[in-house]
């Protein structure tokens, strides 16, 4: 560490201290390290709004057409009258817990809190490559994020296409009420959330190529690094397109434009559309819609390999491999969209290609998953709340990931496409999983965020609850999926062929309100460790990355003195050449000490 | 008033909890130094078990879910492709158990095995070529079998050959409901677009295209066991899906284009009603409404009725608030009894004609009809406002 350089660096900051106003600092502030904190405390509420609202329909599916007061109170008499959850409302708390999980928390938040954080210091950079841009990029997202609440409260309600958005249903306002002013938010709302992606990501993609220390090589970067910087290029490629099918959707909605709608006939009329096609909205929207998988996923992995080896005092098994995987799998995901339109309607050849490309993600994926397990592998597991939700992710990963080779297969696809099978897969695969990467991201890096510690006996109780209730919640889906039963439908009741199925969807609600209850664990470990945590160390997990060389108190810049170089990869724990089990990153090698590493 | 009971035991659990939290935090008094927070050796330990105690978790709740639920999941396929689906769907199954379970041992197994001691150190095994290339090639050797026996099956299952002898039929969707339309005598469907509609009309069939001539329109859907029958689907609204998970088939209805699916159906209803897993399935569920009726009874509401096993179409594409409730029987019939049903269902050029011949009762009937329609408009329009 440098410390020679500490005292005169101190004064170095005196001379040019410059008054920080409390809307430069907190408000809009330009600095990563604040950026990242707006971000995340953005994503929890939209998480806490997201979980509600799955919450509340959980009730509904448990215990159809049953009276609560509860929504009533939430939802007003005219989507609740006398507490029974109205049909439209359900389709709508559907679309908006997606749109606001996929895209507000697991996107948005994810992406945004530990890119910001972690790749200026990381890296040995004073800060993103532009930090003006940086902070419209946060602003334009809190928009988005106010706006898409807002639509919430629209008289007719919120969009209630599904987060799919699927025309002509979205475009009609005759077909649902939901595609009328709150559809139109909705589309407001995303067009300005892809600029606030955008933005970030090319910041991101920009600071990784230029503002890496002295020493630090491509192939010396963090694991979590190579994650943000290939989520970042896959957001680049791929927004843009869903932007171009929102701009569209909203050219047949208000300019009579035919791009996805033709031959309709609705309401008691028929429609001027003519020669436009859905199957056209759904290519481009699963264009950006499958990577958008990875996007959500690849920062949770890449949060996971870190926690992983820090806590199992272990070089991550097969640092190349990972590299490499991670690469496969974004290429490969953008060549597999297709897999969501298997009974699309489309040339049934293209299906044989999509299965074709999509099982083989399957191998990137194996790799992942298997040097996870041998990184554990006769290492010395510090079992800290990280590590739970790390190893918990690896968990759920696999168990998620292996039902998509039932998804992925056309054959197989014919039958599961659309029903709970499909909403068991893809939650516990990215949702739970890039729900884990991010709590562990938390738990590991609120002290380098926050200069205070997470109570860690909090932080196990709210592992093993959500661990337990996440498999109870959707482990029991996939049966009443493989039992036929349809996804987004507001009861099953009109089917007496599904009358066997409520008890586990009973049972499914139970574990999910206890799963969700269990979050306020989080949330009360969050907010009193910000103000009342115990005061961090500089170096607290004992991590060889950059970021836990800078002072614990955030200063602009990050480093007081010069920005320390680097020598070595981040990986070299419980290296048999050093007496410690960890040697940071910016220790310079011993004379003759060899790489042990390739 | 159960909500308010699960409502109220969740919180006392939470409050529990936090209590005991506390409890083991002032225990811990003494270590105030800055690092407490970090995992120690009996953190580690703790954990460590807890994580093997959650592999039986998974364990357990696994066989219990396939035990408990194993029965729940569609069973004999009613179709001649369904075999072949099934036959996949369990190699994938046996290969997705297999893999589940020892990677699921050797996660937690190693979490608990390799729980962390202060002062030790671990092993620096930072890759292993051999290793690498096993992992990547057997996954990618046992995806290439799959990929190829799915890609056949696929490929037998979704072209049809044009000079195939199969019956016509087509699947007509709009909001909430389905219709059929039989091709007649010269299994050609004639033309149609929503252009046409108009009263009697309701699919809008070109009227004036020879080969509509013979086309006649239901509600329900009967087609003959053993023969393969062809759907071309459409849809005159919205997206819909044309599920019928016992024949494993769907294929989505979409405005402007028709799309297809086709299989031979190979239980009449009356046979599937016979076998031995559905005679179970069809006990278990009334036993489950005899139940639910005792308990409307009480309430002075009308009892269910008992449920008779049909298979259905189903709509499983979102496509507006009552989407939950699209759906159509299917019947599958003996050849003869089929012939015997279609033979004296009015053609729609027939049903048109006798519409005209008596306008007032049309009237009202399409009147009736787009007074529904017209109040979702309202709604649609207070929506735009």
């Amino acid at each position: 560490m440098s410390a020679e350089g500490h005292d005169h660096a101190l004064d170095h900051e005196h001379e040019h201290h410059h008054k920080d106003t409390f809307i430069t600092k907190y408000i809009f502030s330009i600095d990563h390290k604040m950026i990242a904190k707006q971000y995340l405390i953005t994503g929890i509420i939209m998480g806490v709004i997201g979980v509600s609202l799955s919450l509340l329909f959980r009730l509904q599916l448990a215990w159809p057409e049953e009276s609560f007061k509860i929504f009533n109170v939430l939802l007003g008499d005219k989507f609740a009258p006398d507490g029974v959850m109205a049909n439209d409302i359900y389709l709508a708390l559907v679309t908006i817990h997606g749109t606001i999980m996929v895209f507000f928390v697991l996107t948005a938040a994810l992406s945004g809190t530990f890119s910001n954080l972690l790749i200026p210091l990381q890296l040995g950079a004073r800060d993103m490559a532009s930090g003006f841009m940086n902070m419209v990029s946060y602003w334009l997202f809190f928009l988005s994020s106010v706006i898409m609440v807002g639509s919430l409260f629209v008289e007719a309600g919120p969009a209630s296409a599904g987060w799919t958005i699927y025309p002509p249903l979205s475009a009609l306002p005759q077909a649902i009420p939901g595609s009328g002013t709150g559809m139109t938010l909705w589309l407001v709302s995303m067009a300005i959330f892809i600029a606030s992606s955008l933005m970030g990501s090319l910041n991101y993609v920009v600071t990784v190529i230029n503002l890496r220390t002295k020493g630090m090589t491509m192939t010396r970067m963090p694991l979590t690094i190579w994650a943000f910087f290939v989520t970042a290029i896959i957001g680049i490629i791929s927004f843009p397109v869903l932007l171009s099918a929102a701009l569209l959707l909203i050219f047949d909605r208000s300019f009579g434009t035919s791009f996805f709608l033709s031959d309709i006939y609705i309401a008691g009329e028929v429609l001027h559309y003519q020669g436009g096609s859905p199957v056209l909205f759904e290519h481009l929207f699963w264009f950006l819609g499958h990577p958008e998988v990875y996007i959500i996923l690849l920062p949770a992995l890449g949060i996971t390999s870190e926690v992983i080896a820090t806590n199992s005092r272990k070089p991550i098994f097969g640092y190349r491999a990972m590299i490499m995987s991670i690469l496969a799998i974004a290429f490969l995901s953008t060549i597999v969209w297709g897999h969501h339109m298997f009974i699309s309607g489309m040339n049934p050849f293209l299906g044989s290609v999509f299965t074709f490309t999509t099982l083989l993600i399957a191998i990137p994926s194996a790799v992942k998953a298997f040097n996870y397990i041998t990184t554990l592998w006769k290492g010395n597991l510090q079992l800290n709340p990280a590590m739970l939700f790390s190893i918990g992710l690896v968990s759920t990963f696999i168990t998620g990931g292996l039902t998509g080779i039932i998804l992925g297969d056309s054959t197989l696809d014919i039958n599961v496409h659309d029903t709970y099978f499909v909403v068991a897969h893809f939650h516990l695969v990215m949702g739970i999983s890039a729900l884990y990467g991010m709590f562990a991201g938390i738990y590991h890096w609120f002290p380098r965020m926050f200069g205070r510690m997470l109570n860690k006996n909090l932080g196990y109780v709210h592992f093993w609850v959500t661990a337990i209730c996440a498999y109870g919640v959707f482990f029991p889906m996939h049966f009443i999926g493989l039992a036929g039963l349809p996804r987004r439908y507001y009861t099953n009741t009109n089917f007496p062929l599904f009358d066997d199925l409520q008890n586990v969807n009973v049972l499914i609600t139970m574990f999910a309100l206890v799963g969700g209850a269990f979050q306020l664990v989080f949330l009360y470990n969050f907010f009193s460790s910000i103000f009342y945590g115990k005061k961090a160390v500089m170096n607290p997990w004992k991590s060889n990355t950059l970021e836990w060389t800078a002072p614990v108190e955030h200063i602009h810049g990050n480093w007081p003195g010069a920005i320390p170089e680097v020598h070595r990869w981040p990986y070299d724990y419980s290296n048999p050449n050093h007496e410690e089990d960890f040697v940071p990153q910016n220790v310079p090698m011993k004379e003759g000490e060899e790489v042990l590493h390739h | 008033m159960t909500s308010l009971l699960v409502i109220i035991v969740l919180v006392l659990l939470a409050v529990a909890l936090w209590q005991l939290t506390k409890i083991f935090d002032l225990t811990q008094v003494g270590s105030s130094s800055d690092s407490s927070e970090v995992a120690t050796d009996n953190d580690n330990n703790i954990q460590g078990y807890l994580m093997f105690g959650f592999l039986a978790f998974i364990y357990i709740f696994t066989i219990y879910g396939l035990f408990k639920w194993g029965n729940l999941v569609l069973h004999t396929p009613a179709s001649a492709h369904g075999a072949e689906v099934d036959n996949l769907m369990n190699i994938t199954w046996v290969l997705i158990f297999t893999v589940q379970a020892i990677t699921q041992v050797l996660v937690h197994y190693f979490a608990f095995k390799y729980r962390g001691k202060q002062g030790q150190k671990a092993l620096y095994f930072a890759d292993n070529n051999k290793l690498e290339a096993i992992w990547s090639i057997i996954p990618a050797v046992v995806l290439a079998g799959l990929i190829l026996y799915g890609l056949y099956a696929w490929t037998n299952i979704m072209f049809v050959d044009e000079d195939e002898d199969t019956v016509v039929i087509e699947l007509y969707a709009q909001q909430f409901n389905w219709k059929a339309r039989y091709s007649g005598a010269d299994n050609v469907l004639g033309k149609a677009n929503v252009r046409y509609i108009e009263g009697a009309n309701a699919v809008g069939v070109d009227l004036s295209d020879p080969y509509a001539q013979d086309d006649v329109v239901v509600t329900e859907l009967h087609i003959p066991v053993g023969k393969k029958i062809l759907f071309k689907m459409r849809s005159q609204d919205v997206l819909h899906s044309a599920y019928m998970p016992h024949f494993r088939a769907q294929m989505n209805c979409v405005p402007g284009m028709v799309t297809q699916f086709a299989f031979e159906p190979i239980y009449t209803t009356a046979q599937y009603r016979e076998l031995p897993f559905m005679v179970e399935k069809v006990a278990n569920i009334n036993a489950l409404r005899a139940k639910k009726s005792a308990e409307l009874v009480a309430k002075g509401e009308p009892a269910l009725d008992p449920y008779t096993f049909d298979y259905l179409l189903l709509c499983n594409k979102i496509c507006g608030a009552s989407h939950y409730n699209m759906q159509m029987k299917i019947i599958v019939d003996t050849p003869e009894d089929y012939k015997a049903w279609l033979k004296d269902k009015a053609t729609v050029v027939n049903e048109v004609k006798a519409a005209l011949a008596e306008p007032a009762s049309t009237d009202a009937a399409v009147g009736s009809d787009s007074a529904a329609v017209k109040g979702d408009k309202e709604v649609a329009v207070t929506a735009m406002k």
